[in-house]
């Protein structure tokens, strides 16, 4: 823990959709903020500084969005940061915000993360060729699925792995007024018999390309001491690595693993598995879910498949991941990292509805980015720690 | 607050880089600079912040590449904004002021020949009402110009005087892309480029690329022998609505400007692209005749886009490490027409 | 002149834009000749309206119609207009406050020289003769002769159209052209390759071999410098198919996309697999590199025109292992 204490004091999303056609950019981030802000109970004169985040600039051909946004979003006047670390982007711009008020800069911070991604096409931007160089790339998809492959091929796990968290965090969402994908009677059958997109990844074991914004009022200890059920954060971490290089292991990147090999350090964790009751992780393809429960160090190396297997990571599990229906249901990418630790924040508070867990006390906001290569997570709590 | 300090400073500009958009090249000897200064090598980092923009690479995800330059493995704690690398330096100021970090080292980063400036810096506007137009960067500065002109707060010779005077110092700068000083006669006598703009008004298309060291307490005194202790640092943006600002002003400089004590502020080091938005900026700091403004010659010397503010803090410092200034100011700015601002007051103790 | 290999790439997209309500009504405005300001709640009428209110922060409920004409507050001239700006001859952009808006408006102003625009002067809207609901719909701004317009809410032009249906989306083309430069470490290679040749680097430090050499190894952080000769030949570390296709692929799909080790580099790279059915394709498999025929290289690693399966047996994991 660094710094002064801060807690989440409100939570606010958008119903995620493919396309939000019904409301401009700054439409769509206001709903989000809006909600947060009433969430926490505070208007605009009490925020003192806006944290933006967003993934590339080109998903909306807007050059720093959040110039143009700064008086819709209530910046103007204010302290206004924008924060770009790739798919791990809403969990950092969640960190930055969070700093403000544990540096004791701030009182209360007000962070939005977004995408519109139907202004745009998220294959082409993330394709946009290079000179000189293969065009073989294919999006995040094609990106991925290699490593996934080489997850298979190390641990031994079963083929149908990825096909239980798909078929989980479909079902999740349904518990989710919010999420994007509402597929009823997704099953591990009906995944593993879904098209083959970038083999090994199937087309029901990969996100959907989402509109959404998610909105967080983050307050000091005092504000947050007179708020209904804040989420005090225990601990923060980001930690990066290079996208390539010579023996770089990129299934279970030393970046993940240290990131949280700080984050249980500073949350005061010696057994994750045992201490943290929800776990919202960053999982955009249904395999990255083992890979980064032993990433995280829930689990050994070559063992997280087995916890997907036994059902421990479902709804009633010992260890629910995703009881929001994850990035697998929702997918606004520069969202998608905020509304993993706002779905755990959310969890402590007890406040996630029909998908809350039971007793949840501890819950981990997971996200990453890049080549698997930027890591951003926090620990929230019922109590202070 | 911890005490903070800026301990080393390097950077590179030029008018055309001939290397790739992400500026690794560049980087590499800046941050071996910085270590040289400092004595510090990479372990001793405990936190790396950054600024650059997809947009001025042309390719989403520019900055990922440009972390090879840090030689990340094994994993580093680091942080990335989409904006010029002054704010990069607060995010690491308040990295350090949480006690997450005693140590950071801050880069900034922009190949602005790769593409067309003044038309790229369009995609800055509203995109519903004003980039489909394609308004430059250049002519939206003249229109700001002329309001002031028309309105009496400055007149053509006093913009022409800013200009002498940062080509004059910049003779002395060995990054500057544009410098030597002729009269404030011969300048006028230019032609007119966007009128009531000349050439040397605006800043140059620069390449580049900056890194700064900031560290707290006792780390700061074992890597400088004088470092820039870091007294205030604030920032605040104002609505971009062009039409509904009065454009002859920068109320958030003013409002950052308020937020530190200016009053013993020797030499200020404001990162104004513009002739005329250094006599804004003036105004808003409300910064004395006795304030020496821009000795690096500023950024109508050289202005790489995304490093140009934290170049501005960096030359400030280099102000106080050499013994000539006990008190000065570094000043960043972005979006359209002084939309955006910070400062930095920085002093010897 | 550039030493480093360098070469121009586009990037554009037609960006479609959804409104909202009061962006929707200004656009739909415009369609239909009108100007729509909004009204915030310190009283003013400002054009175009903001989405929100800047005081209140509610969405802006009030728009009112300002007229299509007024002067103008300042002004700039371009000599050279760069690509897609309102006109493609020498115009002025000028701050207008239309009459009955309490802010300014930019645009273009079509006129023959600088000598013809000043501050103070009456300019009128110039509508494009095709209306879309866009900010293009005004083509520009023209001189006027004609008095201040006093009642705006008497314009003629408000109840004309087709009743002032807004807008839900609108389509911006944005293109913008680059020169992609590759890193002096990288144009070596490219180089080498137009002669046929596979060149990696070795990084001083860790003494591990980067292919393509790298400007700054990504774990010592100096430049790759000594030269290594590599063969054509390696081993296929992991791969995907792809079947899906998308907008600017280059390649039909399906194809497989593999991690190449060269023989003798310490990092593979990416490159097509062919010359095998794509669901023998396997972790190890020994490829060697197809060459396109020699009259078609260029400095580009596409020389290569794809890897094809050597007779050698597959690599065994432990090979490949530390390379995943």
């Amino acid at each position: 823990m660094g710094g002064q204490r801060a807690a989440v004091i409100g939570v606010g999303q958008t119903h995620h959709r493919a396309r939000r056609e019904d409301v401009s950019i700054a439409g769509l981030c206001r709903e989000a903020i809006d909600r947060a802000l009433a969430d926490a109970g505070v208007g605009f004169d009490d925020i003192d500084a806006v944290v933006v985040g967003k993934a590339p600039d080109l998903f909306e051909g807007v050059m720093m969005p959040e110039l143009y946004l700064a008086e819709a979003l209530g910046a103007a006047g204010k302290p206004l940061l924008r924060v770009h670390t790739a798919g791990s982007v809403g969990g950092s711009t969640a960190i930055v915000a969070a700093s403000l008020v544990q540096a004791g800069v701030h009182k209360r911070v007000l962070t939005v993360a977004f995408e519109k991604q139907s202004e745009s096409n998220a294959m082409w931007a993330l394709s946009v060729p290079v000179p000189f160089i293969m065009p073989v790339h294919a999006g995040a998809g094609g990106y991925f699925a290699p490593h996934v492959r080489s997850y298979i091929r190390r641990s031994g796990a079963p083929a149908h792995v990825g096909a239980i968290v798909a078929a989980k965090d479909r079902q999740n969402a349904l518990r989710n007024p919010y999420a994007h994908l509402r597929n009823e009677g997704t099953t591990v059958e009906s995944v593993l018999e879904s098209q083959m997109l970038w083999d090994p990844i199937r087309y029901d074991e990969t996100c959907p390309s989402s509109d959404g914004a998610c909105a967080l009022v983050i307050a000091d200890e005092d504000t947050a001491r007179a708020a209904d059920s804040p989420a005090w954060i225990h601990a923060t971490a980001m930690r990066s690595e290079p996208t390539t290089a010579a023996g770089r292991d990129q299934v279970n990147p030393a970046a993940g693993r240290e990131a949280a090999a700080a984050l249980w350090r500073d949350a005061g964790i010696t057994d994750p598995l045992e201490e943290i009751d929800a776990a919202e992780i960053y999982v955009p393809f249904s395999w990255f879910e083992p890979m980064w429960l032993e990433n995280l160090g829930f689990t050994a190396p070559g063992e997280g498949w087995k916890l997907t297997e036994s059902g421990a990571t479902a709804l009633d599990g010992t260890l629910p991941v995703n009881a929001s229906g994850g990035v697998l249901s929702s997918n606004p990418i520069g969202a998608s990292g905020m509304l993993r630790f706002a779905e755990a924040a959310l969890q402590v508070r007890g406040r996630a509805g029909e998908h809350q867990v039971d007793g949840c006390r501890r819950a981990l906001g997971h996200a990453y980015g890049g080549g698997s290569q930027f890591f951003a997570m926090w620990v929230v709590g019922a109590e202070p720690i | 607050m911890r005490d903070v300090a800026v301990v080393g400073f390097a950077q590179r500009q030029m008018p055309v880089f001939d290397g790739s958009p992400t500026c690794v090249e560049l980087l590499v000897p800046i941050i071996a600079e910085a270590y040289e200064q400092t004595g510090f090598t990479k372990v001793d980092i405990d936190f790396w912040c950054s600024g650059s923009s997809d947009y001025l690479a042309g390719r989403a995800f520019s900055f990922v590449a440009a972390v090879d330059a840090i030689g990340p493995t094994p994993p580093v704690a680091e942080s990335h904004l989409e904006m010029d690398a002054a704010w990069a330096l607060y995010e690491a100021w308040l990295k350090i002021q949480t006690g997450q970090a005693d140590t950071a080292l801050v880069y900034g980063f922009g190949k602005s020949s790769a593409g067309v400036l003044r038309r790229t810096l369009a995609l800055q506007l509203d995109p519903y009402t004003m980039t489909p137009l394609w308004p430059d960067t250049v002519s939206l500065a003249a229109l700001q110009a002329r309001l002031g002109i028309d309105a009496g707060l400055w007149d053509e010779k006093a913009m022409a005087e800013v200009v002498q005077r940062s080509l004059t110092d910049a003779e002395k700068n060995e990054y500057a892309v544009r410098s030597g000083g002729s009269s404030v006669a011969d300048l006028l006598a230019r032609p007119v480029y966007a009128d009531p703009l000349r050439k040397h008004d605006c800043a140059p298309v620069t390449d580049g690329a900056a890194a700064i060291v900031l560290a707290a307490g006792d780390r700061a005194r074992e890597a400088s022998d004088r470092p820039a202790w870091i007294s205030g640092i604030t920032h605040s943006v104002d609505a971009l609505h062009l039409g509904s600002r009065d454009l002859t002003r920068s109320p958030s400089a003013a409002r950052a400007g308020a937020g530190v004590d200016l009053d013993e502020v020797e030499v200020a080091e404001l990162h104004a692209p513009f002739s005329h938005q250094e006599l804004i900026l003036r105004t808003e700091l409300g910064l004395g005749s006795a304030v020496q403004v821009n000795p690096s010659g500023g950024p109508l010397a050289a202005n790489t886009m995304f490093a140009g503010g934290l170049i501005r803090i960096g030359e400030a410092a280099r102000r106080i490490w050499d013994g000539s200034a006990g008190v000065t100011l570094g000043h960043a700015t972005a979006g359209p027409l002084l939309q955006q601002n910070l400062v930095c007051t920085l002093e010897v103790r | 002149m550039a030493e480093t290999l360098q070469a121009p790439i586009t990037v554009s997209f037609d960006y479609t834009r959804s409104t909202g309500p009061v962006l929707g009504a200004f656009l739909g405005g415009l369609r239909d000749r009108v100007v729509l300001g909004g009204r915030t709640s310190d009283g003013r009428v400002v054009v175009p309206p903001p989405e929100f209110d800047p005081a209140t922060h509610e969405q802006v409920s009030e728009l009112v119609p300002v007229a299509a004409e007024g002067e103008v507050v300042s002004w700039t001239w371009v000599p050279e207009p760069v690509a897609a700006q309102p006109l493609d001859r020498p115009f002025a952009w000028v701050l207008v406050r239309l009459d009955g808006a309490d802010s300014t408006f930019l645009h273009a102003l079509d006129v023959a020289s600088a000598d013809d625009v000043e501050t103070g002067m009456r300019v009128r809207v110039r509508w494009a003769d095709e209306r879309a609901g866009a900010i293009t719909d005004i083509a520009c701004f023209e001189p006027s002769h004609a008095p201040p317009v006093e009642e705006v809410a008497q314009q003629p032009s408000r109840n004309q159209g087709a009743g002032g249906e807004p807008v839900t989306g609108v389509v911006t083309p944005v293109a913008l052209d680059y020169t992609y430069a590759a890193s002096p470490e990288e144009s070596a290679f490219y180089r080498a390759l137009a002669d046929g040749r596979v060149v990696g680097q070795r990084c001083p430090v860790c003494r591990k071999v980067y292919v393509p050499p790298r400007g700054a190894c990504p774990v010592d952080g100096v430049p790759t410098t000594e030269e290594v000769e590599l063969p054509d030949t390696g081993t296929v570390t992991t791969f995907c198919i792809v079947n899906v296709p998308f907008l600017g692929q280059r390649i039909q799909p399906p194809y497989v996309s593999a991690y190449v080790l060269l023989d003798g580099a310490d990092i593979a790279f990416l490159h097509l697999i062919q010359g095998i059915p794509a669901d023998e394709v396997r972790m190890g498999l020994r490829v060697r590199a197809v060459w396109r025929p020699r009259e078609e290289w260029s400095t580009t690693i596409e020389n290569i025109s794809h890897f094809e399966p050597t007779s050698e047996p597959d690599a065994d994991y432990a090979t490949i292992e530390g390379h995943l």
